[in-house]
């Protein structure tokens, strides 16, 4: 999520941010990193420039690479000094996926995720093993919501498998977290 | 989005860099690069340094069981689940072991203190490193581990009725693993109420798996020093058996199991895996982990 343009940002972090926002996630490079919600601030610090991303998942194998490659594109854009911070607080969810993000799934025979809960107090059981925690998930290709959860765990930490009983084909669902 | 795009995250992996990654080791970034790693004023910082080691320990050496099913699970949905939990836990122990080798102060980084120490300075609780014999070992251990974790993570993170800890990286990395720790519950939870309430052999296989490895879940709830001695910052373990109790009743019931009657694994002179003293089975699980990064100390890629 980038932040909101401020007032009296210079052109030059504007440009950064721009640059930064179009860098594609490596797991789902259909994504940016923009989209995914996991670019949280761009901005200038004593003449150069600060990126602040935050991992998805605790083990995100992606951090560095993403980290490496926005280095790369800012460079390769003039801006020899970039510092790629993490942030860990507050934890990414998935609420953070823009609306273009949800979209560009969707395309992609993705189901996006729904809104994740908060629960103040002891988080609540799931005990079915089919269901999901909240709402069914639509098939992404028929619509139809008669699906039914194969896997909690899929390719990716943040993604979990399902097939479709209508159009029977199998599809992925962004996790809700 | 042109190809270039879309391939330039790897590309960019291939390009020449100055920095070689350390060929056992993450190798690449310290997972807590660009965060305040200040201790906050009166907290003990080697007694921060002790606690997160513990918490470390018990992702790191659980995970590393979890890897040993790889290629083993009779399904891909339940290999792939059983990486996927692997490799939250392994994020989670990096990020408790960088934090604890900062507050250390003696240089030691995350894989320093994963690859070069020996068993007696671990400080994982026994249950981490007990080696299923089966799927249902499997099973009970991870709704037990994952439970009990999630129920003290959930204290670390705070919430709107609770401050959480007065450790702020260690509170992130508390909610952060708390949302992954709740699937990780689930998944076990669902095998052991399919595996419970199924048939009576997978009934009565699951009742022995709860059996083999009940005497290993009182070290959990055991006051330790070093907690008490991080007041504010660590959670009480005595705290967590309430809502772990509930959880574990409410899956028990459903998978119609009877919670097992087994007094808990001996101390060995008064101390336990928090203290260092560990089962036969940890050296085996070490050495796997360590041994060729101990012979090759400085290969790099």
């Amino acid at each position: 999520m980038v932040t909101a343009a401020r007032d009296g940002v210079d052109p030059d972090t504007a440009a950064a941010r721009e640059i930064a926002a179009a860098v594609p996630d490596p797991e789902l490079p259909l994504l940016t990193v923009a989209d995914l919600g996991i670019l949280r601030d761009v901005s200038t610090e004593d003449g150069h420039l600060v990126v602040t991303i935050t991992p998805t998942y605790s083990g995100c194998p992606a951090l560095p690479e993403i980290a490496h490659d926005l280095r790369r594109r800012l460079g390769a854009a003039g801006f020899a000094e970039v510092t790629v911070r993490t942030a860990l607080a507050p934890a990414w969810s998935s609420d953070w996926i823009t609306a273009e993000g949800r979209r560009k799934l969707r395309a992609a025979g993705i189901a996006p995720p729904h809104p994740a809960g908060r629960n103040p107090g002891p988080v609540p059981l799931t005990l079915s093993i089919s269901g999901t925690r909240r709402a069914p998930v639509a098939c992404p290709r028929c619509g139809s919501a008669d699906t039914t959860q194969t896997s909690a765990f899929g390719a990716t930490a943040c993604k979990a498998l399902f097939r479709c009983e209508s159009c029977r084909e199998p599809f992925e669902y962004v996790k809700d977290i | 989005m042109s190809d270039e795009d879309e391939f330039s995250a790897y590309q960019s992996l291939a390009e020449e860099t100055e920095d070689h990654r350390w060929a056992f080791g993450t190798g690449f970034t310290d997972p807590l690069a660009g965060i305040d790693t200040s201790v906050p004023d009166g907290v003990d910082a080697g007694a921060l340094a002790a606690y997160c080691l513990m918490l470390g320990d018990d992702a790191l050496v659980y995970s590393h069981r979890l890897q040993q099913w790889m290629t083993r699970m009779p399904e891909l949905e339940e290999e792939t689940a059983l990486a996927n939990i692997a490799l939250d836990l392994l994020g989670q122990a990096r990020m408790l072991l960088a934090r604890a080798g900062q507050a250390e102060g003696r240089g030691r980084d995350e894989d320093r203190l994963a690859f070069f120490r020996d068993e007696h300075e671990f400080r994982n609780v026994r249950l981490a490193e007990h080696a299923d014999a089966d799927f249902a070992e499997l099973a009970g251990r991870l709704l037990v581990f994952s439970a009990w974790r999630l129920a003290l993570f959930t204290r670390l993170a705070g919430s709107a009725g609770s401050a959480g800890s007065r450790d702020p990286v260690l509170a992130a990395i508390a909610a952060k693993g708390a949302k992954e720790l709740a699937y990780h519950r689930d998944y076990a939870a669902q095998w052991v109420i399919r595996l419970g309430d199924g048939t009576p052999l997978s009934h009565d296989r699951m009742q022995a798996g709860l059996a083999a490895i009940w005497p290993l879940t009182g070290e959990l709830f055991e006051a330790h020093p070093v907690a008490a001695a991080l007041p504010g910052v660590a959670a009480d373990p005595a705290e967590l058996r309430a809502e772990v109790d509930a959880a574990l009743g409410t899956v028990l019931a459903a998978a119609t199991l009877d919670r097992p009657q087994a007094a808990a694994l001996a101390r060995v002179a008064g101390r336990s895996g928090r203290d260092g003293v560990h089962t036969e089975a940890f050296g085996y699980l070490l050495a796997e982990l360590q041994s060729v990064a101990r012979a090759h100390p400085d290969a790099t890629w």
